[in-house]
């Protein structure tokens, strides 16, 4: 945080925050940071926007997917049901 | 006919998220979920010859799935509705809660309306998802969808974490223009 004591921050590292935050990974220091650059950049407020209603979209629970070892369960039993029909 | 073709050896890469999701929102419990998407992909090969190319793969697919879970149902239906008295103990109509606020209308409730759209939904976002660059689709599933910390995609991937945040904003940029035109 002393590091880079800057209170302006480039476009860049802003969606970089911001892409950060909707996995509430930000710490308070890069949200204030984002919050004063959106503040004059508009861009930036509208990347935010958006990214922030495709997180709202993506964690209704209707939204899934296979976990990995699933979709490898479901790979095996189908490669070999493909083979016996070669 | 038009030119669709079959090819079995991508299905799984390419269909078994959206053959999940469909089914999840329809049946509500993994394990049933993965058998449908399961037998539909079984069935799938043994019909092969029987694809015309009229429509893409993929909706051939869900037709086959429709089926299989009009199956599902009717046959835990028919199983309990041996085993099972329906007992209905004054919960219908009028009857139902004796207390004045069980009897206001919730407006939390979902209505049929709304679980359609919501089930509409998940099929959009994997339909955009699989436009995306696989690296990159695989990378937000695991992310987003999954909830996996970064730190465990990163050694499951063998990437960096900054490596991992550019990808997942790519992917977003991406999704978000892509959920723009289709959805909202």
């Amino acid at each position: 945080m002393s590091k880079d004591f800057k209170l302006f921050v480039s476009c860049d590292k802003a969606a970089h925050t911001c892409d950060k935050t909707q996995y509430k990974e930000a710490s308070f220091w890069e949200k204030i940071k984002l919050n004063i650059h959106l503040i004059y950049c508009k861009a930036c407020r509208k990347y935010s926007a958006n990214n922030a209603k495709l997180t709202k979209l993506t964690d209704k629970p209707e939204v899934d997917c296979l976990k990995n070892c699933e979709k490898e369960k479901l790979e095996t039993n189908f490669k070999k049901e493909l083979e016996s029909h070669q | 006919m038009s030119g669709h073709e079959i090819n079995p050896n991508k299905w799984i890469d390419l269909y078994s998220d959206y053959l999940f999701n469909y089914t999840i929102t329809r049946v509500r419990d993994r394990e049933t979920a993965q058998d449908l998407v399961q037998e539909t992909f079984f069935a799938g090969l043994k019909s092969m010859k029987n694809f015309k190319g009229e429509a893409s793969e993929r909706t051939w697919l869900i037709s086959i799935l429709k089926r299989k879970i009009i199956d599902h149902y009717r046959k835990t239906n028919s199983k309990k509705g041996k085993a099972e008295v329906r007992m209905n103990l004054n919960f219908d109509g009028e009857n139902e809660g004796d207390w004045l606020e069980q009897r206001v209308a919730d407006p939390f409730d979902k209505t049929a309306e709304n679980n359609l759209e919501n089930t509409e939904l998940g099929l959009a976002i994997h339909n955009c998802i699989s436009k995306l660059p696989s690296k990159q689709a695989d990378v937000f599933k695991m992310k987003t969808l999954l909830g996996y910390d970064t730190e465990t995609i990163c050694n499951e991937l063998g990437i960096t974490a900054s490596n991992l945040w550019v990808i997942i904003h790519r992917a977003r940029t991406a999704l978000a223009s892509c959920m723009e035109k289709n959805w909202f």
